[in-house]
């Protein structure tokens, strides 16, 4: 689904390269997570992939295309919700679509419908500021997920949430995985998170990275909150939590 | 309404103090009481009304108008390209600091004593402030919002129709209602500096006349004419504008 090939990326105001013959992929359908220390490159990876910014060498390819030569192949969530204030709910999700031309009519239905998934649709004339925080990231994401794509971006969407939001919001995440089979970039530095919710963890753990360390969690789908109890699991996390400290 | 309370109670206090201030006085061409004020707008209603008001207005409405339009195209223009900012916005500050009422004059010299020398002095004094405000609204919109549109493929013209007008609205307002009583103000002023009819102009006679009341009397009119207008505008803004406190 995704791969970069030998991506060098630098800001023009940092003297330091921050990845250099950068390569991995991502197969289609999958969730992966990537974890990482804060300010080491993680959301740079998403602004790479959704041509924010352009590496200085190598290609970013979807499906052996390189991404230049697409369109919609990704929707990126951000960490703060981002809804408009002055638009209601319906406007809301509806934005990208509008943007890309979709008849009202499609826009409408495609709209009550994921609201209705997500259990909101009674929320579609209200506005954000009438909402909870956690019921505004769900919104965030039905507007990721209406944008079209095949790939989603999810930029630690749920780290602003208290603790207890934050776990309905993990399990609510997979649920919706499960639904709509999108294959989902994950970045957190919540190693828990990590786990609970993907099939592959990724690590940055040089400056400037070349690659990202590859591990794959033991653990089938549908998950449970239970299944991070297992001694593998408890294992694995304290190992991931050693790896971020070096 | 409550909360209003504690300004109405100092503003009758105010008004009551200078009413007995301008008794103990007791020379009308000095100090004029806000009764003999009234009176005197009373018995002159219907030439204040009904000429001097008008023309007044029309030169505080012309100047208005064409600050806005000028200003918000100024301020679109320069928030969309960085050379007509750099080129732009450094004048446009400087110019804040010539004063325009004493350069007024000249205008008469230019226009005469139509109506455009006025409503140039009208714009002079409005026209910076409405166009850095709303450049100022233009700028304050987020870059994480503006980069998450762009991701959804929004060209320029999307971005500023679906997100720099509406984060630059609030402020739109903010400049109008800050340029309503400005307008009237410069209007007055012009009308002081040559005219032949205007609430500046009669109050200018006035002046000459030794008549206190009546210098005041069109100035009382000139700032209810304010009040009311920039209630109008705020009573608009409420109703337009649901989202100002979480910008
Ligand atoms: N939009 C940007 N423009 C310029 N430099 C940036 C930008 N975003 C991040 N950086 C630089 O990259 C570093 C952080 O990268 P980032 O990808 O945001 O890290 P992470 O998401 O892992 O915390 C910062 O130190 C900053 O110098
Ligand atoms: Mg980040």
């Amino acid at each position: 689904m995704l791969e970069f090939q030998n991506v060098s990326f630098q800001y023009a105001q940092d003297k330091q390269e921050m990845m250099k013959d950068f390569n991995f992929s991502v197969d289609k359908g999958d969730f992966i997570s990537i974890i990482g220390k804060s300010g080491c490159g993680k959301s740079t990876i998403f602004r790479l992939i959704n041509g924010l910014e352009s590496p200085q060498k190598g290609q970013i390819l979807i499906d052996g295309k390189p991404i230049q030569q697409i369109k919609q192949y990704s929707a990126f969530m951000p960490q703060k919700d981002l809804l408009f204030p002055w638009n209601t709910i319906e406007k809301n999700i509806c934005l990208p679509m509008e943007l890309q031309k979709v008849p009202k009519k499609e826009q409408q239905k495609k709209c009550y419908e994921v609201l209705k998934e997500i259990g909101l649709l009674e929320y579609a004339h209200k506005y954000p500021k009438e909402l909870s925080g956690g019921m505004k990231q769900r919104i965030s994401f039905a507007r990721t997920l209406l944008a079209g794509a095949e790939m989603l971006l999810l930029d630690e969407p749920f780290s602003a949430l208290d603790y207890l939001t934050r776990v309905d919001m993990q399990e609510w995440l997979l649920q919706q995985w499960l639904h709509f089979h999108k294959t989902i970039l994950f970045i957190t530095h919540d190693v828990e998170e990590a786990i609970f919710l993907s099939k592959f963890v990724f690590i940055i753990k040089d400056s400037p990275f070349c690659c990202m360390e590859k591990i794959e969690v033991p653990l089938q789908y549908p998950r449970k909150r239970e299944d991070l109890k297992r001694t593998e699991i408890v294992e694995l996390k304290e190992q991931l939590i050693k790896k971020l400290r070096q | 309404m409550k909360k209003n309370m504690p300004a109405l109670a100092l503003g009758i206090f105010l008004v009551l103090l200078w009413q007995f201030i301008a008794m103990g006085i007791d020379a009308a061409y000095i100090l004029p009481s806000p009764l003999q004020i009234l009176v005197k707008l009373w018995q002159l209603k219907e030439i204040l009304l009904l000429v001097h008001l008008p023309a007044t207005m029309g030169v505080t409405f012309l100047g208005l108008l064409i600050s806005v339009v000028l200003g918000v195209f100024l301020s679109v223009i320069m928030d969309s390209n960085k050379n007509i900012e750099n080129a732009l916005y450094p004048i446009i500050i400087a110019s804040q600091t010539i004063p325009t009422t004493a350069i007024a004059p000249l205008f008469v010299l230019w226009f005469g004593y139509s109506i455009w020398s006025k409503v140039l002095v009208t714009i002079l004094i409005t026209f910076f402030p409405i166009a850095i405000t709303v450049y100022d609204g233009l700028k304050s919109t987020k870059r994480e919002m503006e980069e998450l549109l762009i991701t959804y493929g929004a060209n320029k013209k999307d971005i500023f129709i679906k997100l720099k007008f509406p984060t630059a609205l609030p402020y739109f307002f903010s400049a109008i209602k800050m340029a309503i009583p400005m307008s009237i103000i410069g209007a007055a002023i012009a009308e002081w500096l040559g005219a032949q009819s205007g609430l500046g102009y009669f109050s200018k006679r006035m002046m000459t006349q030794l008549d206190g009341a009546g210098v005041f009397a069109p100035v009382v009119l000139l700032s209810f004419v304010a009040m009311i207008s920039v209630a109008i505008i705020n009573m608009i803004e409420k109703k337009l504008i649901t989202w100002r406190k979480e910008i």
